[in-house]
């Protein structure tokens, strides 16, 4: 597995940069992952949704989707598109410092 | 280490992709392939217009849009031996049992998808000749449908776009 430099942090990443060790994110480091992606600044509601989604992960063992997100997370799915334009599923995912969704719903 | 990080490469900068399902089956098992594909069509930030044709006009159709069948019958993959597929009451038990393994992988009933694609920012079009055959009127179908088109405006609208038959 590739390690990568991120801020101040080297982290483990797999070949596209998605974080492979779940303890090595922190909020700080989520902070840096954003702002890569270029969202600049996380408001609360970004949180709600990365908070949601590492909890979950821990739970079930897999990332949720986005109707996941909406259908338990009770986060509309349209506020995920403003929150993470064009591509929610794999974006939010990778600012919590989660593997992409399996799942295809 | 001067390395630059590894970032994955969302697209962002990408011409905006559009993709286009023409949806012609009105069984729970054809209706589902479109749905999931255009999902996963949405979630990558693709322009994605579904257009309901002929049978496929059960999906939007409020009255049979909740109550899609799957039948057996004509169908090999089922595995059921082919003489007892006709049987009556074959196609309940099979349309009751598919709705319990989608259940069981979180996949919605055809209502709530649909109301997740619009979420998702799907278009939704009907076919012209399908709800003249079919006698409907706009109450009678999906809320929030963009629209009841001709194949020509159809086709000026998915001008670039990747089409699949279904």
């Amino acid at each position: 597995m590739p390690v990568t430099t991120i801020g101040d942090q080297e982290i483990h990443v797999d070949d596209e940069g998605f974080l492979t060790e779940y303890d090595e994110w922190n909020e700080d480091l989520a902070k840096e992952l954003a702002s890569n992606i270029g969202i600049a600044e996380l408001n609360d509601d970004h949180w709600k949704v990365i908070s949601f989604l590492r909890s979950d992960y821990q739970e079930q063992g897999e990332t949720a989707t986005l109707r996941r997100v909406t259908a338990v997370g009770g986060i509309p799915t349209k506020e995920l598109f403003q929150l993470f334009p064009k591509k929610p599923a794999r974006k939010m995912s990778y600012v919590a410092g989660l593997p992409k969704p399996a799942g295809c719903i | 280490m001067t390395d630059a990080p590894i970032v994955p490469d969302f697209g962002d900068d990408d011409e905006l992709r559009k993709i286009s399902f023409v949806c012609s089956k009105g069984s729970l098992d054809m209706a589902y392939p479109g749905l999931i594909m255009a999902s996963g069509a949405l979630e990558q930030g693709i322009e994605t217009h579904i257009f309901f044709t002929f049978w496929g006009m059960d999906m939007i159709n409020k009255k049979t849009m909740g109550n899609l069948k799957f039948s057996p019958v004509g169908n090999p993959a089922t595995h059921m031996p082919a003489a007892l597929a006709p049987f009556p009451g074959m196609t309940t038990m099979a349309t009751k049992q598919m709705k319990k393994q989608l259940d069981e992988l979180d996949i919605p009933d055809i209502p709530t998808f649909l109301a997740h694609l619009q979420d998702m920012g799907c278009h939704l079009w009907a076919c012209k000749m399908s709800v003249d055959m079919f006698g409907l009127t706009e109450d009678d179908m999906i809320d929030g449908l963009d629209g009841v088109l001709n194949v020509g405006d159809f086709m000026e609208i998915i001008d670039g776009a990747q089409t699949m038959f279904i």
